[in-house]
């Protein structure tokens, strides 16, 4: 994992320094000269070798490091540095400090929204196999999945903000200083970023479950004479949604990352919306201290999940 | 045997049993009047190819099938008890009491997250009130009885620790747990290696006479069935063709199929090429053959008249002393076949 982490910075490094467009050019934008692009170059220390510049960038991480160490006001910038953002004149990580809990809130609660409905409306849907509950789940699940994110964003906007006024515009706070304007912004988020993951939710529970219905132990339940609620709930369920924990458990970690689209829409200052400045303004260092920290979270999210999975089912436990 | 009305009934009948599942493509007829009977104590053998019913029968009887899914007629007495017509819950009661089975493939019966222990403790707490110590003492028993080795650090094992035989044993002690009175053995040892399979057949007889358990064995092997056996009924598509003691149907075999069947088991008492396999596939459930099922892969069928074999269902009826066969062949027609058949087998010129 350590090495899987190390080679992630090396590609990120090496992803932006390949990218067409020179960073230097992009800090003075019209009024640039020769002159003034050159000293930009130095003062970004864009004039060193690339090996040089991955140093310092790793160096940045673990120790700290100053940008434009030859001027007269160098930015200090403390451990762990991801990096300096010429465009915002501010420190990446800050800039991805601000950003992260509103995203974190964002994808927390779409993931319970999700992770309750979906799973239990695919439990429903497998119980009642082929009979009407199972059709309506399976239309929802087609209609969720078939409606982009925007789409479904912006008709709830119209209707329920702008529209019918129910809810005020969005706006947000942080939970902990004023939690009904918090609820009362993110409710729209999370529903919009939980249709699409409860659609396939749904579909993956119901799948999963059926097929361990079909399972030769669950007939031995049966077998045993257990009563059905037991054969169900501890032989068949069981078994079934333990794939489940691990296609949960990246999802989440991906949806840390920022979600760009609800984020967007909503106008909620996270991750997504940050990177999606980013992108548009060209602002490199930022963009890969993003990348960077979302990769860390899969990265992260995928032990989670491999530790998880262990306690869940004992065969890929390590030396028995 | 005092009582005459109970005596005359044997400890399990199947009669007239019909399991019907309607599909997309049509009714599929997996078992079609299926009826034998096997007195307490005794082992009758099931035997047939893939898709012959005889484990939708035996699935049938343990009340495994979808009630809802399948359409079931006829009667099943265990006992004193018809178990088509109890209601789900009361043969949920039975099953893993009762009655008990095993099944094929060790390696996916049993429930891979859950301690081998803990999976016959449920079986022992299901049906009975005992604490989940005394349950865990009768386990570990009933592990030892069916040969396990180490019971005390293995009964804490998960199945993916165990070989296949292993667990077959272990998932014959959780059928035996609460001492069941009948045990249906579905190909009990067809997913396991060969030195493996005569033990557990081994382990199976020893059981069956210690407990005085009532056995359905079934399987598609001739071979392991001669040993220990009493009665044998042969199935093919989803009917009875042939039913007889054991040694009847071993040297006096009067149904076509059965011959076919004896004559594809490999032999190491006498020279042979290549086996002779029964030509040709089993039915489509679904489209059976109007008249005799097994005709398309008959020899003889030519040697009755009018086409009766391709129009007319031929009935199961009696040859000799507890001897059916269903076939329209002549009695003697059939004893002259067979003749000729098993002393080509034996290799002596007819």
């Amino acid at each position: 994992m350590i090495l899987l982490l190390f080679l992630l910075t090396v590609a990120v490094f090496l992803l932006f320094s390949i990218l067409p467009g020179d960073p230097a050019r992009l800090t003075c934008g019209k009024s640039c000269t020769p002159d003034i692009i050159e000293a930009n170059r130095h003062r970004l220390g864009l004039d060193k070798p690339p090996l040089e510049q991955y140093e310092a960038f790793i160096g940045g991480i673990f120790f700290g490091r100053e940008f434009s160490e030859d001027s007269p006001q160098p930015v200090i910038c403390n451990a762990p540095c991801l990096g300096y953002s010429y465009n915002r004149h501010a420190q990446v990580l800050g800039l991805i400090v601000n950003a992260f809990p509103v995203t974190f809130w964002l994808a927390t609660g779409a993931f319970i929204l999700w992770i309750t409905t979906g799973i239990s409306l695919g439990i429903l849907a497998a119980l009642t196999h082929g009979r009407w509950p199972d059709r309506l789940v399976m239309t929802l699940s087609l209609i969720g999945y078939s409606l982009p994110a925007f789409f479904i964003g912006l008709v709830l906007m119209f209707f329920v903000i702008i529209k019918w006024r129910w809810l005020p515009f969005p706006s947000y706070v942080s939970p902990f200083d004023n939690l009904g304007q918090f609820l009362q912004t993110m409710l729209l988020p999370w529903i919009v970023l939980a249709v699409l993951y409860t659609a396939f939710y749904m579909r993956l529970t119901r799948n999963q479950v059926l097929e361990t219905f079909g399972e030769d132990y669950v007939r031995t339940a049966r077998a045993k004479g257990l009563p059905e609620r037991t054969v169900v709930v501890k032989h068949a369920l069981r078994a079934g949604l333990a794939p489940i924990v691990t296609a949960a458990g990246l999802d989440l970690a991906g949806l840390l990352g920022g979600a760009i689209i609800s984020e967007n829409i909503f106008s909620l200052p996270g991750l997504g919306s940050l990177s999606l400045n980013a992108v548009t303004d060209s602002d490199l260092p930022l963009l890969a201290g993003i990348t960077l920290c979302t990769a860390t979270f899969i990265i992260v999210a995928n032990l989670v999940v491999d530790l998880l999975y262990a306690v869940i089912d004992p065969r890929v436990r390590l030396g028995s | 045997m005092t009582t005459p009305a109970a005596a005359q009934r044997p400890f399990l009948s199947v009669n007239n049993l019909s399991v019907a599942f309607p599909t997309e493509d049509g009714l599929v007829r997996a078992v079609d009047g299926v009826s034998f009977s096997v007195e307490k104590g005794q082992t009758l053998a099931v035997v047939g190819e893939s898709g012959s019913g005889k484990s939708v029968t035996a699935q049938a009887i343990m009340g495994l099938i979808n009630r809802k899914s399948a359409k079931i007629t006829g009667e099943i007495w265990l006992d004193d008890q018809e178990l088509v017509r109890l209601p789900a819950s009361d043969v949920q009661a039975l099953r893993g009491d009762q009655m008990a089975m095993i099944f094929q493939d060790p390696m996916s019966s049993l429930h891979p997250f859950y301690r081998i222990g803990d999976q016959i403790i449920e079986a022992v707490q299901v049906h009975r009130n005992v604490s989940k110590k005394q349950a865990r003492r009768e386990t570990i028993d009933m592990l030892r009885r069916v040969g396990i080795p180490a019971v005390e650090r293995r009964v804490d094992d998960y199945p993916h620790q165990l070989s296949g035989g292993m667990r077959q044993r272990v998932m014959i002690a959780m059928a035996l747990i609460n001492s069941p009175s009948l045990l249906i053995a579905d190909e009990p040892t067809t997913a396991l290696d060969v030195t493996v399979q005569a033990q557990i057949m081994e382990l199976i007889a020893s059981i069956q006479d210690e407990f005085k358990i009532t056995v359905i064995l079934i399987t598609h092997d001739l071979g392991v069935v001669a040993d220990v056996a009493d009665e044998v009924a042969v199935m093919y598509g989803g009917r009875v063709v042939e039913r007889a003691p054991t040694s009847v149907l071993y040297l006096k075999p009067e149904m076509p199929y059965t011959l076919g069947l004896l004559s594809s088991i490999p032999r190491m008492d006498k020279e042979m090429d290549r086996l002779d396999p029964i030509p040709g596939n089993p039915p489509s459930p679904i489209n059976l053959p109007a008249g005799c099922v097994f005709q398309p892969r008959c020899f003889y069928w030519s040697q009755v008249p009018d086409d009766l074999c391709k129009t007319t269902r031929p009935e199961l009826l009696s040859t000799g002393p507890d001897h059916l066969v269903r076939c329209h062949l002549a009695p003697d027609v059939r004893r002259e076949i067979t003749a000729k058949v098993l002393s080509e087998l034996a290799g002596v010129p007819s």
